[in-house]
């Protein structure tokens, strides 16, 4: 949570990460709550949408971008995709076998959870390294994907090849 | 804060005027290419028809007033929903894409776009990838079988496509080390063989390819195919929504043409006058435009004037359609007298310090204007020339084709970066 020190431009920026924060959590409560399920895909893409704004806001431009490209833009057009071939009516869908005030309580459970721990790191005193103009742009991300972080990055490259493998290994027909 | 509103609402502004102006070109210009005349009869006051350009404001009228039909069972929510995204995801790309070279107005940078982000050419990507949620949400919350086919096929199509412009993109990016709009044109230089078609023919070829399938133009019309799927996933839609989606088209098709002008054609750049020169000389080049200017518009009304008087001489209509030739004739001629006066009036033009600035501002967005205007001509006229692909013949193309050719191309672009 940025500062809440009331200065110029800090306002207008603790007032937009109110928006966006009260946003990606309303909507990811409307994943679970929505009956139709390409209402609750496309709550997950608004999601998306406010926690890439709270990135930017967080001067992480690249991660931002990146979290729109490839989780809204990519992974959830396939996840949409896959539900309307399935065409499900809200009406065939079983309803399941939790009553309302359970998760009415289980609601309010897990938010004053969330406060405790809101609660908690208060106390915490955390001490931020300061970060040069240049943090969060392409070239900085590059530069530590490329120099540091390479083992993880071509591991990572690694797994996603497996995971392209197993796909089509799973959708052919004959092999 | 005035400035970036200006710098939204002009681009705006001039996206939402060239639309009509491409109906217009895409009927008359299918039109000659298919033999035949196209429509011409829409005027104002049986006089004024422009050859055809008020058959734009007809459709306009026409569309606003028609009946708004909601089918029965649709989910309304996302039926609304739909042309909003996709016209809104359309317009959202321009507020990255640069209209001129930045300039320095009273110590402050101005650089001509909304928004001079540091990842531009990866933000529109991201709203490029926004587009398929319009096509398919429309063809979902339609309610009938036809237009979710339509929208399935779409959106397979333009999330194969994506993956071939970005592969592309990541070649030029390569070149220009910077993801930058800006600094992606000012590498790009003002001389015609460095522009990065020449130094990149395959990365543009893949692109230009990947850029009609995103538009969902021929020869990629197959969602909206309109002899087999009955206009695909925005059939049920009618009257202001359905004219959404058109808009949505057809700015679909601007913007592409602005990235590829931007990334392959130097964007803004006036072609072998560079920056510096235009801002030296500002007052010779405007002395030259206004003359050139003057020019056209007196060819242009000596040449109305002759094929009014035959008409009205011949009576080839025998109303008074006659008579529009000799009407426009006149006006050009009176805008020519015009531009004399003032460039005869303000011959030793005085600039001032911001002066030679805004003239070559004001130059290369006109210069960025018409390279967008042809390429949307390219557009039309690709449509109109090639047959449709199928939908299977289009998948492969972009998976075992296009692909392998835009990896071969990164690596061959990283070798010569590397080596040479």
């Amino acid at each position: 949570m940025p500062e809440g020190r009331v200065r110029g431009h800090l306002k207008m920026e603790l007032i937009f990460f109110y928006i966006f924060a009260g946003l990606a959590v309303a909507t990811a409560l409307g994943v679970v709550a929505f009956k139709n399920p390409i209402s609750s895909a496309f709550a997950l893409v608004v999601s998306f949408f406010a926690i890439s704004a709270v990135y930017a806001m967080l001067q992480a431009h690249f991660l931002a971008v990146i979290q729109v490209l490839v989780y809204a833009g990519a992974i959830m057009v396939l996840f949409i995709f896959v539900i309307m071939l399935l065409n499900l009516q809200p009406e065939e869908l079983e309803e399941r076998g939790f009553s309302t005030v359970f998760k009415g309580a289980a609601i309010v459970v897990l938010t004053a959870f969330c406060f405790g721990l809101i609660f908690l790191f208060r106390q915490m005193v955390f001490v931020f390294p300061k970060a040069d103009a240049s943090f969060g742009t392409v070239k900085e991300v590059g530069k530590l994907l490329f120099t540091t972080y390479w083992f993880p990055f071509e591991y990572v490259s690694i797994l996603l090849l497996v995971a392209i493998i197993g796909g089509v290994v799973l959708a052919k027909r004959e092999l | 804060m005035i400035l970036t509103l200006a710098k939204i609402v002009v681009p705006l502004f001039v996206i939402l005027n060239i639309i009509p102006l491409l109906i217009w070109l895409e009927r008359k210009g299918s039109a000659y290419i298919q033999d035949r005349r196209g429509p011409n009869r829409a005027a104002i006051f049986g006089v004024i028809r422009l050859g055809g350009l008020i058959h734009s404001l007809n459709d306009v009228i026409k569309l606003l007033f028609k009946e708004d039909i909601i089918p029965a069972r649709v989910n309304r929510f996302f039926y609304h929903l739909a042309p909003f995204t996709a016209m809104s995801v359309a317009l959202m790309t321009f507020a990255v894409i640069p209209f001129a070279a930045p300039m320095y107005w009273k110590g402050k940078l101005i650089t001509f776009q909304a928004a001079d982000l540091n990842a531009g050419l990866l933000f529109i990507l991201a709203i490029a990838s926004l587009g398929v949620y319009g096509v398919m949400l429309a063809g979902w919350s339609s309610n009938n079988k036809y237009s979710l086919l339509g929208g399935l096929r779409s959106s397979a199509q333009m999330i194969s496509y994506e993956v071939v412009m970005s592969l592309a993109i990541i070649s030029i990016l390569m070149m220009a080390g910077s993801l930058e709009l800006n600094q992606i044109i000012q590498a790009q230089g003002d001389k015609v063989w460095k522009w990065n078609f020449l130094r990149q023919p395959v990365a543009c070829l893949l692109f230009i390819v990947a850029m009609f399938a995103e538009s969902n133009r021929l020869p990629f019309d197959l969602p909206e195919g309109e002899s087999e799927l009955v206009a695909g996933f925005h059939v049920e839609y009618s009257s202001m929504k359905f004219a959404l989606f058109f808009m949505a088209e057809y700015t679909h098709m601007i913007i592409a043409s602005a990235f590829l002008s931007a990334l392959f054609f130097g964007g803004w750049q006036v072609p072998f006058a560079s920056t510096e020169f235009l801002r030296g000389h500002a007052s010779q080049v405007l002395r030259i435009v206004l003359a050139g200017a003057i020019l056209v518009h007196f060819v242009a009304g000596i040449g109305l004037l002759s094929r009014g008087k035959t008409n009205v001489l011949t009576q080839k209509w025998g109303d008074r359609r006659d008579y529009e030739a000799i009407i426009l004739g006149n006006g050009a001629l009176l805008i020519a007298l015009l531009l004399g006066a003032v460039l005869l009036y303000f011959w030793p033009i005085r600039l001032g310090r911001y002066g030679p600035q805004i003239v070559t501002a004001a130059l290369q967005a006109a210069v960025f204007l018409g390279k967008i205007l042809f390429f949307c001509w390219v557009f039309i006229w690709v449509r109109w020339t090639l047959p449709r692909f199928r939908y299977d013949q289009l998948m492969r193309l972009g998976w075992k084709f296009m692909l392998p050719l835009g990896l071969a191309n990164i690596l061959a672009t990283g070798a010569a970066l590397l080596w040479l």
